[in-house]
């Protein structure tokens, strides 16, 4: 069992796409980002549970939330320290500005490399982009193991960590070594709420900014440049025109419709 | 070289579904380009898994057969297909967006330092030669087309059921190429190990159902989607569900129909109470006849149903209900 175990928690704050109404498009076609809220992706917030239900077991434990994003970022950091986190970094830089999920993994895992934690956890994927890619390329930067879609962590058996695991099929117990990269399942417990006396603690914390600076690396892999995929078209919805036939929810036009798809052969 | 390379999940040598899909994409792809299509085969109990390759089009098989391979683990399969792309140089590379090409793919594509599209609704080959990535974005608000212009391989992984499984006419005089799995792993590779499994098949089959009733986020609780199984009966339908629904914990994660579930395409589809965004739509827009039911005439799916009834989905259901069983012979 770890008596110290340094975990940092990566989240994205992402357009709550699960609300989006009817002005959230402009008149020409790009996303309005102003009427979009902007929120603690959830994913990362089932990770964020995890990662303080170990701090709970593990006396020593310390869990930090690493954040990449404009300033305003920083409120995703203290949503963190409101729950229970012991600190963060947002990770900002103009150099950063139109990374893809490849350069973002890089960027991520610069930081992970000052950080030196012992264990990384991460949503599986963020509301925006639903790619999943993030969590084991940086995995795969820093040359640790990963374990995706966790949805438990069932505790330690020695030096490694037990992990269930949510499939597509089933599930799935694996044993994994120390440091590695986790992310969380959408079915994972919920996170706690925030705690009252943290909010009002924490409400003004300053979150310390880190640049390219001070994370280093090859600035060739950042942002724009760092970005092997291009958007090469944006195309707002449209649905084909079809001929819709309208019926009210009266018993007589169901009756008649359904008789139609029975002498089709579409049911019955 | 000049390739496509198609990862071919399988489990003790049974290619999944997916994985056909996807070579029979890849041959018109590899069609367009003029350039070979390959399958790259990784587990247990492989033995003549190759036929079946070769009857969806592949022109090598390389496969990479240890007991140690099967179950999937990400770091074994990882630095065999890294170490074959790295010696191939495929141009595509393609991988079935589940739990494992999803777990595998990006950790390939971050070795690989090439760029990676998750759960492509479609793909071509544009006039510039390249490959034309294209996906619902933004909780399926948009579509965007994503290309990789300058890195190889161009990757994207796509869901069961997207693409079509279509056998070639006359299987190819195909070659087998064994990949020697000591060259490419080391016992470090293990690292991870699995302490228990349970894999269940699903029992639900909205995919081969030919009529779905289907709910959205509108239908309001998990006791009023009660209704819609009750329709579904009636019919000898499958219920599916939106991914709002399932999310709210309306329905089973098994019943997601869309962009991040499974892609059908039934005889009629009824849309109970389901606005319509496109992160559905994607899955269900080539249903041969869509009937929606919605209180909001101004719902987006609307536009793409042959019919629409307006009206409150625990009015419509009971009396479509009672029409079939007025109006069944």
């Amino acid at each position: 069992m770890y008596q110290k175990l340094k975990i940092v928690v990566l989240a994205k704050q992402v357009p709550d796409t699960r609300n989006v109404g009817k002005n959230a498009m402009k008149e020409d076609g790009t996303v309005n980002r102003a009427v979009l809220p902007a929120i603690f992706n959830p994913d990362d917030m089932n990770a964020l549970e995890q990662a303080l239900r170990l701090k709970e077991l593990l006396p020593n434990a310390t869990v930090e939330v690493l954040s990449m994003g404009p300033e305003r970022a920083a409120d995703i950091i203290r949503e963190g320290l409101f729950r229970g986190a012991d600190g963060g970094i947002l990770l900002t830089d103009r150099a950063f500005a139109g990374a893809d999920t490849l350069a973002t993994s890089y960027a991520l895992a610069q930081a992970i490399r000052r950080m030196q934690p012992d264990l990384v956890m991460a949503g599986r994927q963020a509301i925006d982009g639903d790619t999943a890619q993030v969590g084991p390329q940086v995995a795969e930067k820093l040359n640790w193991p990963q374990v995706t879609y966790a949805e438990d962590i069932a505790g330690f058996d020695g030096d490694r960590i037990i992990v269930k695991r949510r499939l597509e099929n089933g599930v799935e117990q694996v044993a994994a070594p120390l440091p590695l990269v986790v992310t969380v399942h959408g079915s994972a417990a919920s996170c706690r709420p925030r705690h009252a006396k943290r909010l009002m603690k924490y409400k003004k914390a300053h979150i310390p900014q880190w640049g390219v600076d001070d994370v280093g690396g090859d600035r060739q892999q950042y942002g724009l440049a760092g970005s092997p995929t291009r958007v090469k078209k944006i195309e707002n919805i449209v649905f084909q025109a079809k001929e819709t036939r309208h019926l009210s929810a009266s018993q007589e036009e169901i009756n008649g419709l359904i008789r139609e798809l029975i002498n089709n052969h579409t049911i019955g | 070289m000049n390739n496509i390379i198609v990862y071919c999940e399988n489990q003790d040598g049974k290619i999944a579904d997916v994985s056909l899909e996807l070579l029979t994409k890849g041959r018109s792809l590899a069609g367009r380009l003029g350039c070979k299509l390959d399958a790259l085969v990784v587990g247990a109990h492989l033995k003549g898994v190759e036929k079946e390759l070769y009857a969806f089009g592949a022109d090598t098989v390389f496969i990479a057969e240890d007991a140690r391979l099967c179950p999937y683990l990400t770091l074994p399969h990882a630095a065999i297909t890294i170490g074959l792309f790295r010696e191939e140089q495929p141009q595509i590379a393609l991988f079935g967006a589940t739990s494992i090409g999803r777990d595998l793919a990006p950790r390939v594509s971050s070795a690989l330092q090439s760029g990676l599209t998750a759960d492509c609704t479609s793909l071509e080959i544009g006039e510039d030669n390249l490959l034309y990535q294209i996906r619902p974005a933004l909780g399926g608000n948009i579509i965007a087309t994503i290309i990789n212009p300058d890195h190889r391989p161009q990757m994207a992984t796509v869901r069961e059921g997207v693409m079509k499984k279509e056998p070639v006419a006359l299987p190819v005089a195909g070659k087998l190429q064994i990949l020697e799995v000591a060259k490419y792993v080391q016992d470090s590779d293990f690292t991870v190990s699995i302490i228990e499994r349970h894999i269940e098949e699903s029992k639900i089959d909205i995919k081969g159902a030919p009529v779905i009733v289907a709910g959205g986020y509108g239908v309001g609780s998990k006791e009023k989607f009660e209704l819609l199984f009750d329709l579904a009966k009636v019919l000898g339908a499958e219920v599916g569900a939106s991914r709002a629904a399932v999310d709210a914990g309306f329905a089973d994660h098994a019943r997601q129909i869309g962009q991040t579930g499974v892609t059908v395409r039934p005889k009629l589809y009824i849309a109970c109470g389901i606005s319509g965004q496109i992160q559905h739509t994607a899955g269900m827009d080539q249903s041969a006849m869509i009937i929606s039911i919605n209180t909001d005439p101004g719902a987006p799916i609307n536009r793409m149903a042959d019919y629409v009834i307006e009206g409150d989905v625990h009015e419509v259901i009971p009396k479509m209900i009672q029409a079939y069983k007025q109006n069944s012979r």
